[in-house]
């Protein structure tokens, strides 16, 4: 008997009656297998759309930022857009691996593997942005503190900018870490069931050796623990500084405290999203409903109706600021943003971030994989919109009216964005063939207590009264 | 590092492998070690580990990291090559602190994970010896060493006493190697 006991109001986490055995077959299915028509097309697919960005950034390195719309009055165009967006996503990935796991949450495991390849993709593609914004890309250590021939000179450590160097590599290279740290075991069960010489070769080779013995079992917690530890104030701090980028300037419209939990919520908000996108793909194609139940998407469609619901306070917290503050230029900026050239695209962002998540206080809807699917993507879109609206719309109608402009991208600029999209689906597809998708391991750890078979009998010892209980705990060895 | 032989026996759920641990370590047989699939929660301390000491090893980078943003940074900006920026002074902390602590963060990320592979002795390339492949499936492996020169008939006796799924005897290397994983080791020619 297992003495860990959990409720069995609490929904089972692993539906399907399975065993151990059963848990590594589904989840090792995928890998041991040619994929599918679907996948290589899917491939194909990233892989030109990589091309495509590959070329439009050669164009815009060759021939120089001209070639984007960007101009002197709107300097951040959809480079730094994007370059927030795609940071923006990589949180929920942090969120379910470490924060859910300071909290114990028992759910975060049959999600957590995927939610950090996302996190690390969607690194990944961010970085490209702010490096290829700086035209001369070559130059870009220019941005690291070494000592150089250029004169004893280093970069301003005072600027939101280069604090912004560090946060982002720091949280790519701890998030690498973790989910690393996460897959040696599992890699290592991948090796010790593999048919082919090469398999096992190449597994034995990513499992770094491990066996699996209490001692290196314990470590790993340790690491887990304090990983998850570090990662939690790290993911806060990484949107808190990319926020920083604004709100350290003095531009209206920029320069407000409300930006770091703001950027936060929505960070969390779009991520969420795009991790319902991507696993209620992975979950269809890899046949996995029995490890990412319905509960599970229902638990993420609350964390964004709460974070949308944040957003939202924080859009008319802004509004509302403006108008108590009595500062004429911060008002004439929300003037701007709501009702001028842009108004589109601040409706848009209004509609998707406010209004869509609402639809989640239905458990009906909640629980609903079509609508949910639908829904993720809106959220993404609307998110886009709203870097897009705090940028661009704050640029295009500056202090001098007469520099005042409209910018829209040209093709290099959204060649560059389809490509990081490229970029993610590449990585995201490999990841999804060549690794376990789920954490087989920490599955493993909550299958007897939270998987439905094992759940069962809690109705009965629910039943016992204490001594019986007690009786039959004492007699169970 | 050396060769030796070890009796095995094989279990497939938690509860047998904790009253197996028991009597193996009230019996005076040298417990090897016990290999299983994923964490179970109070087996290190029914086989008497230590509770690991691997977050102090953290703490400490996560200070050298916070002391190398710090020092490094007010250094520069004092002594180096300090730069009026926009009138602002030069020892200038609360700006430090963002990067202050993300070194923190990453040095005491980079430092754990480092010592961790050192202390479970992993790394890419290692070969360690797999007493049974379901062992990261779903078998939990208890593993006893025969004591050199001594047959191993009493110690396997008293394994089948603890009912596992399966037992037998093994001769195997105890520590790790360079090695590949699609060859295989034979390790009974050199083993007298």
């Amino acid at each position: 008997m297992h003495l860990k006991y959990e409720s069995f109001v609490r929904e089972p986490l692993i539906t399907g009656d399975k065993t151990y055995a059963q848990v590594t077959e589904d989840i090792c299915k995928p890998i041991e297998q040619k994929p599918s028509k679907l996948w290589y097309v899917g491939f194909v697919l990233s892989l030109l759309f990589l091309g495509f960005g590959v070329f439009s950034v050669f164009w815009e390195v060759y021939w120089g930022l001209g070639t984007w719309g960007i101009n002197r009055t709107v300097g951040w165009g959809w480079d730094i857009t994007n370059f927030v967006w795609w940071v923006g996503i990589g949180h929920a990935g942090t969120l379910i691996s470490a924060i859910l796991l300071l909290f114990r949450q028992g759910w975060r495991t049959g999600v957590n593997r995927a939610a950090e390849a996302m996190t690390i993709f969607a690194v990944m593609c961010a970085g490209q942005f702010p490096i290829f914004h700086m035209g001369r890309v070559w130059n870009a250590f220019y941005v690291l503190p070494l000592p150089n021939t250029r004169g004893p000179l280093w970069p301003n450590f005072n600027s939101a900018l280069l604090w912004d160097v560090f946060a982002i590599s720091t949280y790519f290279t701890v998030s690498l870490l973790f989910w690393y740290s996460g897959l040696v075991p599992d890699f290592a069960t991948i090796r010790d069931r593999a048919k082919t010489k090469l398999r096992k070769r190449l597994y034995g080779l990513a499992s770094f050796g491990w066996t699996g013995t209490a001692k290196n079992w314990q470590r790993f917690e340790a690491l887990s623990l304090v990983l998850a530890g570090l990662s939690t104030p790290l993911v806060l701090s990484v949107h808190t500084i990319v926020s920083f980028d604004f709100a350290t300037s003095v531009i209206p419209g920029w320069h407000a405290t409300i930006f770091p939990p703001y950027f936060v919520a929505g960070a969390v908000f779009s991520g969420f999203a795009m991790v319902q996108t991507l696993l209620i793909l992975v979950r269809k194609i890899y046949k996995m409903e029995d490890y990412i139940t319905l509960g599970h998407i229902e638990a993420m469609n609350k964390v964004i109706v709460l974070t949308g619901s944040i957003v939202g306070v924080a859009y008319l917290t802004e509004l509302f600021m403006a108008w108590y503050s009595q500062v004429h230029f911060e008002q004439e900026a929300f003037k701007y943003r709501v009702f001028g050239p842009y108004w589109w695209a601040y409706w848009a962002m209004m509609t998707c971030n406010v209004v869509s998540p609402q639809f989640f206080w239905f458990k009906k809807l909640r629980r609903n994989i079509v609508f949910t699917f639908i829904l993720s993507i809106v959220v993404n879109i609307g998110m886009w919109f709203e870097r897009f609206v705090i940028i661009v719309t704050t640029l295009a109608n500056d202090f001098l009216p007469s520099s005042w402009t409209y910018y829209s991208p040209t093709w290099p600029e959204l060649g560059f964005y389809l490509g990081t999209f490229g970029l993610f689906f590449t990585c995201f597809f490999l990841f999804s063939k060549y690794f376990p998708v789920i954490a087989i391991a920490e599955i493993k750890f909550t299958l007897k207590v939270s998987g439905d078979k094992y759940k069962r009998d809690m109705q009965r010892l629910d039943a016992m009264t204490t001594e019986e209980f007690l009786e039959e705990a004492n007699h169970a060895h | 590092m050396a060769i030796k032989k070890f009796a095995v026996a094989c279990f497939d759920d938690e509860a047998p492998l904790f009253a197996a641990v028991d009597k193996v370590r009230n019996s005076g047989y040298k417990l090897h070690d016990v290999y299983t699939p994923f964490p179970v929660h109070g087996l290190d301390v029914a086989m008497g580990h230590k509770d690991t000491d691997l977050h102090i090893a953290g703490f400490c980078f996560g200070l050298t990291g916070t002391a190398t943003a710090l020092g490094f940074m007010s250094w520069i900006f004092t002594s180096d090559w300090p730069i009026n920026y926009a009138g602002k002074p030069f020892f200038a902390l609360p700006a430090f602190i963002p990067i202050t602590f993300e070194l923190t963060v990453l040095f005491a990320a980079v430092g754990m994970v480092l010592t961790y592979c050192y202390l479970n002795q992993i790394m890419p390339g290692v070969k360690k010896h797999v007493f049974h492949p379901r062992q990261t499936d779903d078998y939990f492996v208890l593993v006893v060493e025969v004591p050199e020169g001594e047959p191993e008939g009493e110690i396997m006796e008293f394994l089948a006493g603890t009912n596992p799924l399966e037992t037998n005897v093994q001769v195997a290397e105890d520590g790790w190697w360079f090695g590949r994983w699609d060859k295989d080791e034979d390790y009974t020619k050199n083993f007298a």
